[in-house]
């Protein structure tokens, strides 16, 4: 039971960051209808900018802040330059622009930063806190609560905000949101912000327990991606059980299986699911418009 | 352009390239061009002609390459033999797959083919007992250099896998061009325009994605036998997520929808890294706008939009 604890634990804490990356892709996705592969880039900036400007000698609050506000710019410009320029371009060349812009994101991290692995103190601590048997780090407990925070102030932002409720008519429908007079390009501006700035407060709050270099956005873009899938893309509930779902799966199926099949695990069930319910565990059966 | 040009082309290009090799090392980046190409190709059917996305060939090639690899040592099949084998499985667990996964569109595929092309790379980097983990293993040697040796024709390695890879491509790129007319070329185009009109013209949607799904997926396997047994040695990068996109990206940016479009890609994409190692550092960054750039202003892909603008200034 102990270890069965344990094995939760850490689920939750790599699924809240999975969540917070799933929840960043429906976003953008509402709003544009694309999947972003270079959701994982915003991760590692966070993670990358909040160590170097920590390591300048600011405090750490002030770090990541800079960090958050600094990868939402990137979002933005990755919509200006990359995204609007290719709007109802097929699903195969979008993909291919994000995972250029991912490469891209890359490259430049490796030139302004560098090659190396870093991480920055724990925001409150590394001493390990003991829940029935099983411990949990503080840290862990600030990604789950982050995460958990991010989904509530979502669902507030779209259920009880004018602006939110734009983002939602956009997605649904561009045409009729812009002759309501919403302003669409705005809307999608202001999506790649949010995404960018999810995606980097899960950099700030993961890296003291798993690090961070240039090269760590692609798996967890992937993760992300197949936890968004799970719970049906485009569903920001979906996002969140998905994301959790996964980590949990993976978390167990180390522990008790095996843990170089951990990443497995969480495709096998991603392959399973969409066999049985191609829209995913939340989504929304869409009918082709002919 | 007719089919027989296309082709008289490519073998023109083949065989004239060598004269302006400077040295050796020329063929092998020859020779990896070209099986490029062959995934490439098969990837010109699956996407081009079907529609369909796959971002996990490199899983098929993955197979062939390490049929190649593990035949000849476990049961002591001949490499040729062995690349047949990994085709012929590729076929197999492409048709076992393809049936729930391509009842998938959009990014639902997408994540189900990523997926299945995970699988494939994990298992080959897991199970180090059989084929030496993320180290990698060697390749036996396909024996024909020394048969043609033999019958008195002495040819270096490279210059060897220039010709087979060679005319590898060219019996794949003629494969492609009589598919691409044939009664089930075209109901992959059609099915391409609209999964629903063509559904009623009476057109098999399902089956016909699963065999533009099987046949692609042997190219792919046999992309990837073919670089195990020219190398000598294969790592489970082959098969990894990375390689997937490289495929991928070479279809699209050559021009998916034209068997010599694709070909072309996979030259520029194998090419450019070469060119690239002069930036050093800027190599990923180029690489990124490259990709970017060429995807916004050219949806068609390079050799396509080329070839209008070509016809239009003509005009």
């Amino acid at each position: 039971m102990d270890a069965f604890l344990q094995f939760v634990f850490s689920g939750l804490t790599v699924g809240a960051v999975y969540a917070l990356v799933a929840l960043g892709f429906t976003l953008i996705y509402n709003a544009s209808d694309v999947v972003n592969f270079a959701q994982g880039e915003f991760v590692m900036l966070g993670g990358m900018i909040t160590w170097f400007a920590h390591d300048a000698g600011l405090p750490l609050a002030a770090a990541a802040l800079i960090a958050i506000a600094l990868t939402s710019l990137v979002g933005v410009a990755l919509n200006k330059l990359a995204i609007e320029p290719a709007r109802g371009a097929p699903v195969i060349s979008i993909i291919i622009i994000t995972i250029g812009a991912s490469i891209l994101i890359q490259g430049a991290a490796q030139l302004i930063f560098d090659k190396q692995i870093h991480r920055y103190p724990a925001f409150s601590g590394d001493a390990p806190i003991e829940v029935m048997g099983a411990t949990i780090l503080p840290q862990s407990i600030w990604v789950i609560l982050g995460a958990l925070a991010v989904f509530v102030a979502l669902w507030l932002f779209f259920t009880r905000t004018l602006m939110g409720k734009a983002v939602l008519a956009t997605a649904n429908n561009r045409l009729a949101a812009q002759l309501v007079g919403i302003n669409t390009g705005g809307i999608m501006t202001l999506s790649f912000a949010l995404s960018a700035a999810i995606g980097a407060l899960a950099g700030v709050l993961v890296t003291p327990i798993t690090l961070v270099s240039y090269d760590v956005g692609v798996a967890l873009a992937l993760k992300g991606f197949a936890g968004a899938m799970l719970g049906g893309m485009g569903n920001p509930k979906g996002a969140l059980v998905g994301g959790l779902v996964l980590g949990l799966l993976e978390a167990l199926t180390a522990g008790y299986l095996s843990s170089q099949y951990k990443d497995a695990v969480a495709f096998i069930v991603i392959l399973g699911v969409l066999f049985v319910m191609p829209q995913g565990l939340f989504g929304k059966t869409a009918a082709e418009r002919v | 352009m007719s089919k027989w040009i296309q082709l008289a082309i490519l073998a023109a290009l083949i065989v004239i390239l060598p004269f302006f090799f400077p040295s050796g090392y020329y063929y092998r980046i020859g020779a990896l061009v070209f099986v490029n190409g062959i995934a490439v190709l098969g990837l010109v059917i699956l996407i081009g002609f079907a529609g369909q996305i796959s971002l996990g060939h490199a899983g098929f090639a993955g197979i062939g390459a390490y049929a190649c690899a593990l035949a000849p040592e476990q049961f002591g099949l001949h490499p040729a033999f062995a690349l047949l084998l990994g085709a012929a499985l590729s076929a197999g667990i492409a048709a076992l797959i393809g049936r729930p996964i391509l009842r998938l569109k959009g990014y639902y595929l997408a994540v189900a083919t990523l997926g299945f092309g995970i699988l494939v790379a994990m298992t080959i980097q897991n199970e180090r007992a059989l084929t030496g983990g993320p180290d990698g293993m060697a390749v036996e040697e396909l024996g024909l250099r020394d048969l043609l040796r033999d019958l008195g024709w002495r040819v270096s390695g490279g210059e060897f896998w220039y010709g087979v890879c060679g005319i590898a491509l060219l019996i794949g790129a003629w494969i492609a061009l009589n598919l691409r007319d044939s009664p089930t070329g075209r109901a992959m185009r059609a099915l391409h325009g609209s999964e629903i009109a063509s559904r009623t013209l009476g057109i098999d949607v399902a089956r016909q994605k699963l065999v533009a799904f099987v046949i692609s997926a042997v190219f792919a396997s046999v992309s990837g036998s073919l670089l195990a047994l020219q190398n000598r040695y294969i790592t489970p990068d082959v098969a990894g997520f990375m390689h997937s996109i490289e495929l991928v990206t070479m279809a699209v940016l050559g021009g998916a929808g034209s068997v010599m479009g694709g070909i072309f890609g996979a030259a520029i994409l194998t090419l450019l890294p070469q060119v690239l190692t002069v930036l050093a550092d800027y190599e990923q960054v180029v690489l990124g706008a490259i990709m970017v750039t060429v995807m916004i202003f050219m949806p068609q892909g390079l050799l396509p939009s080329i070839a209008r603008r070509l016809r239009r200034t003509r005009k």
